[in-house]
């Protein structure tokens, strides 16, 4: 009996530890990777200069008299980010009602299973029919003489996002109450009046996370975006070739050295920093007023 | 206690791995002399494979020599398994002054000794050539460029193709990354260096062919071994890019791929295995392979 109990107090103190470690796993690695972002990153900056590395406007790493100015890239990464988010979270809230609340059954499953289909893309697939068929269009609609540009990045990252937000968008919007919609279909309001001004508000918190997510995807990645977005070190023009923060670092870094890569690492410091801020900001704008409303 | 007990696993077999790595690292810097495969020379060079030497072979220097370093290093290894050698890549200029100051057996250059570094007391051996042919779409009707005007293309100067005899519409010039090899020899040898104006930057010969072959206004440069068939390469001068026109010299997008040794230092036998494996005709084959014009 004893033995018994004593084994399973045993187990039970294994398992938490067990379980303790899994979680801390994940909070060594953002700290270690912290840590190092800064390690790496700040010799860099130190040598450049916070104000030339982050306001500087050209961009040249390998020339004879070596420039290291990344406001291209920050530019970029902000108005590709903010053009991706334009187009994509209007289709995705309207893709989420849709599925939520008005798909008949069948096609419902349809449309989300395909979304589902959607983020299990890996994204060079998406880099490569961007530049096999996205940019030759691009070139031919806007009579471009090469495609590879802003545009084509950012429509390239409004079909990555939209399974960030649908899924977790539709998530929220099932969760809100029927009695809410209830009542204000008997208050005579019609359907759509209903979900845009009952369920969607209501969803409002978790909609929210789902714009957050996509942001974030869209901040990030790397792999699609080089693919069609030119790589030139320019400033951000909508037909013109472009770099973003993530293929600065992701173009260069195979054969960087010296202050070339130690640059680099400071780009990346700028990307983290970046994301974070963003991250916080938006929690708080955009989460926080739901939290007071309850 | 149980987390004590598996770090302390953890640890002890990290342990057992870096013993491990630090044994065979020293058996392998560990100079045994076996043989006298030094003797050999460069027409008998096959012969390498059976004289057993060990020891290491530093080299470093272009980073443009990766590719044929790397091919050489794998088939080096697996004749004579006790030479370790490497490569560190810190550009052309590093691997002369580090074959000068004795610091590397074999400096790495990706362009021809200049009289002065010569004086210095190194000696340069060409391993192989590098052609980087120029390429345009399949559609383009262009079929041959001067070396002005691909200059002039470069640097946004001539920016219609009806300028250097072709149909009226915009150049895109589709280029490397900065710190690609290829996209330094391009802009060294045709003498635009950073003052080319692109309009893609990408971080793959294949990527560049690719872009060419999807793009009718395009033109960009390649190694002459990734060429294929999905876009066409344009005469230099009116001579077209080839290993005949590359070897003779008269195709002028080209450079030589070079060992640098020091004069006053008398070669290892490893060192020596190295160099005569890389210039006898075994290596030829890989040389290819890696995307340059083996010279034997």
């Amino acid at each position: 009996m004893k033995k018994a109990k004593r084994a399973k107090g045993f187990v039970e103190t294994f398992m938490n530890g067990v379980f303790f470690v899994a979680g801390m796993t994940a909070i060594f690695c953002v700290l270690l990777i912290t840590v190092y972002m800064f390690v790496a990153g700040l010799p860099a900056i130190r040598q450049i200069g916070l104000k030339d590395l982050l306001l500087g406007q050209v961009w040249a790493s390998t020339a004879a008299e070596p420039k290291y100015g990344i406001l291209p890239f920050i530019l970029t990464s902000f108005f590709g980010t903010l053009g991706a988010v334009i187009l994509g979270v209007p289709v995705g809230l309207l893709t989420s009602v849709f599925l939520s609340k008005m798909a008949p059954a069948r096609l419902g499953k349809l449309v989300s299973s395909a979304v589902e289909l959607l983020a299990g893309i890996p994204s060079v697939v998406y880099g490569l029919i961007g530049m096999t068929v996205l940019v030759p269009l691009v070139a031919s609609i806007f009579n471009l003489p090469s495609g590879a540009c802003l545009l084509s990045a950012i429509l390239v990252l409004m079909v990555m996002i939209l399974p960030s937000i649908v899924s977790v968008s539709v998530t929220a919007l099932n969760a809100v109450p029927p009695e809410y919609e209830e009542a204000s279909l008997a208050l005579g309001a019609t359907k759509t009046e209903t979900y845009f001004k009952v369920s969607v508000p209501a969803a409002k918190s978790g909609i929210a996370a789902g714009v957050v997510l996509g942001i974030g995807r869209a901040m990030g990645e790397a792999m699609a975006v080089m693919m069609v977005a030119g790589n030139v070190a320019n400033m951000p023009g909508l037909f013109k070739s472009v770099r973003f923060l993530t293929t600065a670092i992701a173009s260069e870094m195979s054969y960087a050295s010296g202050l070339q890569r130690q640059a680099l690492f400071s780009i990346a410091l700028v990307l983290f920093v970046f994301i974070m801020l963003l991250n916080a900001f938006l929690n708080r704008v955009l989460k926080g007023g739901n939290q007071d409303e309850q | 206690m149980k987390k004590i007990t598996s770090i302390l696993c953890a640890g002890a077999m990290m342990a057992l791995c870096l013993t491990g790595c630090g044994g065979s690292a020293s058996s392998g810097s560990a100079a045994a002399s076996s043989s006298t495969a030094a003797e050999t020379s460069s027409s008998q060079a096959a012969s390498v494979s059976t004289a057993a030497v060990s020891g290491t072979v530093a080299t470093g220097g272009s980073t443009s020599m990766e590719s044929v370093i790397a091919a050489l290093q794998e088939a080096f290894l697996e004749l004579q398994p006790d030479v370790t050698v490497t490569y560190d890549p810190t550009g052309s200029g590093a691997g002369i002054t580090g074959a000068t100051d004795k610091t590397l057996d074999i400096g790495l250059s990706s362009r021809a000794v200049k009289d002065e570094e010569a004086e210095a007391g190194v000696t340069g051996t060409t391993v192989a050539l590098d052609g980087i042919a120029i390429i345009v779409n399949n559609n383009n009707a262009v079929a041959g460029l001067s070396l002005e005007q691909i200059a002039g293309i470069a640097k946004g100067e001539i920016t219609n193709w009806s300028e250097v005899g072709g149909a009226d519409a915009p150049i895109v010039l589709v280029g490397r990354e900065a710190g690609s090899g290829t996209r330094d020899g391009f802009e060294s040898i045709v003498g635009v260096e950073d003052e080319c104006v692109y309009s893609q930057e990408l971080t793959a010969t294949g990527a560049v062919i690719a872009a060419v072959a999807s793009n009718e206004n395009a033109i960009g440069y390649a190694s002459l071994s990734a060429l294929d068939d999905t876009a066409k390469a344009v005469t230099v001068d009116g001579v077209a890019c080839s290993e005949e026109t590359i070897l003779d010299g008269t195709y002028k997008i080209q450079r030589p791929f070079v060992f640098v040794t020091n004069n006053s230092v008398e070669p290892s036998e490893a060192v020596q295995a190295f160099i005569d494996f890389a210039t006898s005709e075994d290596a030829a084959d890989l040389i290819r392979a890696a995307g340059a014009v083996p010279v034997v």
